[in-house]
């Protein structure tokens, strides 16, 4: 009996001091960097008060949280906005939901991400009916009916431009071997990233694609699928990988083989990325941008909605009804333009 | 050729040389213990067979990267993190059980073990929160299951659901990059002992240390008998619940340790780290020979259901197959696999 009471005091110490250590250990104390979307929108006086319903996806991923980030910090710079946000949820029934609830606050403008574009394109249309204009933030509705404004990333021009670049680096080398690590196949957007890639890679008689994989944005499948690109194979010229989230896996992977022959450019621009890229101490030297940007730029078009303005800079008395961004490719030279977009 | 197969073999000359000290002491296992090892071979031998097919397959379609050391250090490598957290489900399975959590339980672990609070610890802050993480979860779920009554499949859906939640809560969507030099020092080929990897030297540690438990210890024969006959194990005296508690726990500590060398191997945590290894080391699980109503399985054929679905993705991946083809013949090839090994079981029993 005294044995076991005594085991049983040096568990309880034990578990108690583990769990003590333990919940100090979840804080993630944020250093707050200030969004680039806060660099004041130039000149705009304050006009009439707007509320705008967002309503995104659940942040599981850096670019999507990065995208709450810009919304929110946006809206937080105008005196005139006030911003409706739901909790973001990728399951398409709560989603409808959600955006259901916003018409019902009656917000004078709305800001949709679709978890899925399709699905939610009902719930657009019943949006405009009820005289709401939506702003159709990246995933496009089916209808254009459903939407007032969309505003989006270039997935094609992503791989044009990446191809471009790789195809402008390697331009006076012979045979030279390209290798490609896209995102989840299962994505109309991997496709449409992986043919721009292609089409640009055609204007180059001499760089042949040799390999392509297909990893799942996420770190652990860049890893494993990076690895496995680099045995297989045992030299080339450059990579590019669609998203930099996977990228810090397949860096990881590229650093375990001791790899260095070849250049590699990142896509969507994160800030780790966009840091190896300025500290050009490894093979990335590029990254091709898909900015959350855009969800500053949604909020500034739904404010302009809402006050019944243009956007000033252009000739036109309304906003146009579609803004595709551009992907620009960032390098050491325009690294420092860029670095305050990149999203953890 | 068979350059997969010093691993294979190792673990099957390991057996043989443990099993026959054993076998000398003829009264304790001399009534079940040749009757399931022959049966047990033949498992063994079945896989080990598709194995080599794959070889053969691989070093066919690409001679040049597919057989060389590097791919051999990478097929390892690559199966060592599922490996450890397949023999911690081995023994779920075989007790009767199901562990769906495993995956949410490794991501949940990587993420508070690469906290910036936690990696201010270093080394030992970051394996020591891996552990405990995975210990702790694995302890919810043996409670819920063993003393709250849950069915084993509810609970555990339970915790996937909840610790995926908590890890997106800690991680809040981002990527934790490991900053840790002497974490990440762990996984490039400067620590590589004799040319192994450190994830691998774990692998083979969990894997030995778990063949012994099942095999040779009173904890891997109660395992088994709960496994068979839940009843009948509790007639006999043994405190079956206590040993359900056991057996998650267990299957959580496997699941910290895996979380640990997903660290070390991916320098960074992620809340989407784990995905679907549940359903990997089931089928791992599954095609090594673990019958999923329970009371029959062994850890060699699990680490072997590893190895070949680690091969098979390494030969699709040097092959340059697309995930359209690569996913259809996954699925041929684990039918395929586990009709192989039922027609070698029958052609034994009859």
């Amino acid at each position: 009996m005294p044995e076991t009471s005594r085991r049983g005091l040096l568990f309880g110490t034990a578990a108690v001091s583990a769990g003590a250590f333990l919940t100090a250990c979840t804080s993630n104390e944020p250093k707050k960097t200030e969004s680039a979307a806060n660099s004041a929108p130039a000149g705009d006086e304050p006009g009439k008060a707007v509320t705008i319903g967002f309503a995104g996806p659940q942040a599981d991923h850096g670019w999507l949280n990065a995208i709450n980030v810009n919304a929110k910090s946006r809206a937080e710079t105008y005196s005139d906005v006030t911003l409706e946000t739901t909790e973001g949820s990728n399951d398409t029934a709560a989603q409808i939901g959600q955006v259901k609830t916003l018409i019902n606050k009656k917000v004078d403008v709305l800001v949709v991400l679709p978890a899925d574009g399709k699905a939610l394109t009902q719930v657009g249309l019943e949006a405009m009916k009820a005289g709401i204009p939506v702003v159709n933030l990246d995933r496009v509705f089916a209808s254009p009916q459903a939407y007032r404004c969309w505003v989006g990333g270039d997935n094609y021009g992503m791989g044009l431009n990446a191809g471009h670049y790789i195809g402008e680096r390697l331009k006076d080398k012979r045979n030279a071997k390209v290798v490609e690590l896209a995102g989840i196949d299962n994505l109309e957007l991997t496709k449409q990233r992986s043919q721009g890639f292609a089409d640009a890679l055609k204007n180059y008689s001499n760089i042949k694609l040799v390999a392509r994989q297909a990893a799942d944005f996420t770190v652990e499948s860049g890893q494993a699928k990076m690895a496995q690109l680099l045995q297989a194979q045992k030299q080339f010229d450059a990579l590019w990988n669609h998203d930099d989230d996977q990228g810090v896996g397949a860096l990881r992977a590229i650093e375990q083989a001791g790899r260095d022959e070849f250049i590699m450019v990142g896509g969507a621009g994160a800030k780790s990325a966009m840091d190896a890229i300025k500290a050009d101490d490894s093979v990335l030297k590029a990254t091709v941008l898909y900015p959350p940007t855009m969800a500053a730029s949604a909020i500034d078009l739904a404010r302009a909605l809402g006050q019944s303005k243009g956007v000033s800079g252009l000739a036109e008395m309304e906003i146009p009804t579609s803004l595709t961004l551009y992907s620009a490719v960032v390098t050491k030279d325009n690294i420092d333009q860029y670095l305050p977009t990149g999203f953890n | 050729m068979t350059q997969p197969a010093p691993s294979a073999q190792h673990n099957g000359s390991d057996k043989g040389a443990l099993a026959a000290p054993s076998d000398t002491p003829p009264p304790k296992t001399g009534g079940r213990g040749p009757a399931l090892g022959l049966r047990l071979d033949v498992r063994i031998l079945s896989l080990l067979g598709v194995l080599a097919v794959l070889i053969l397959v691989g070093g066919v379609t690409e001679p040049d990267a597919f057989l060389d050391s590097g791919n051999l250090q990478l097929i390892l490598t690559q199966a060592s993190v599922i490996g450890v957290v397949t023999v911690g489900m081995t023994f779920v399975i075989i007790s009767g059980g199901i562990d769906l959590s495993v995956g949410a339980m490794v991501a949940l672990a990587s993420v508070w073990a690469t906290t910036v609070a936690t990696q201010e610890y270093g080394f030992a802050g970051i394996a020591f929160t891996a552990v405990i993480v995975g210990l702790v979860a694995g302890l919810v779920n043996g409670v819920l299951i063993a003393y709250g009554r849950l069915v084993p499949f509810i609970a555990t859906l339970a915790m996937l659901a909840s610790a995926r939640g908590l890890a997106l809560q800690i991680t809040d969507g981002k990527t934790q990059i490991v900053t840790v030099d002497s974490v990440l020092d762990l996984g490039l080929p400067d620590s590589y002992i004799l040319g192994i990897p450190p994830l691998v030297i774990m692998f083979a540690v969990v894997t030995v240390i778990g063949w012994l438990v099942l095999n040779r210890t009173t904890f891997g024969r109660r395992t088994v008998a709960v496994g068979g006959n839940a009843e009948a194990a509790r007639l006999a005296g043994i405190d079956v619940r206590r040993q359900r508690l056991y057996l998650y726990l267990l299957s959580g500590l496997c699941c910290g340790i895996a979380a640990f060398m997903l660290i070390v191997l991916a320098g960074s945590g992620q809340n989407t780290n784990g995905n679907l290894y549940e359903l990997d080391a089931i089928a791992a699980a599954i095609i090594g020979g673990t019958l999923l109503s329970g009371g029959r399985g062994t850890i060699v054929g699990s680490v072997l259901g590893v190895l070949i679905f680690t091969t098979i993705t390494n030969i699709f991946a040097l092959n340059n197959l697309q995930t359209d083809v690569q996913q259809i013949a996954k699925g041929a090839i684990i039918v395929a696999a586990v009709l192989v090994q039922g027609r070698g079981m029958r052609g034994r029993e009859t």
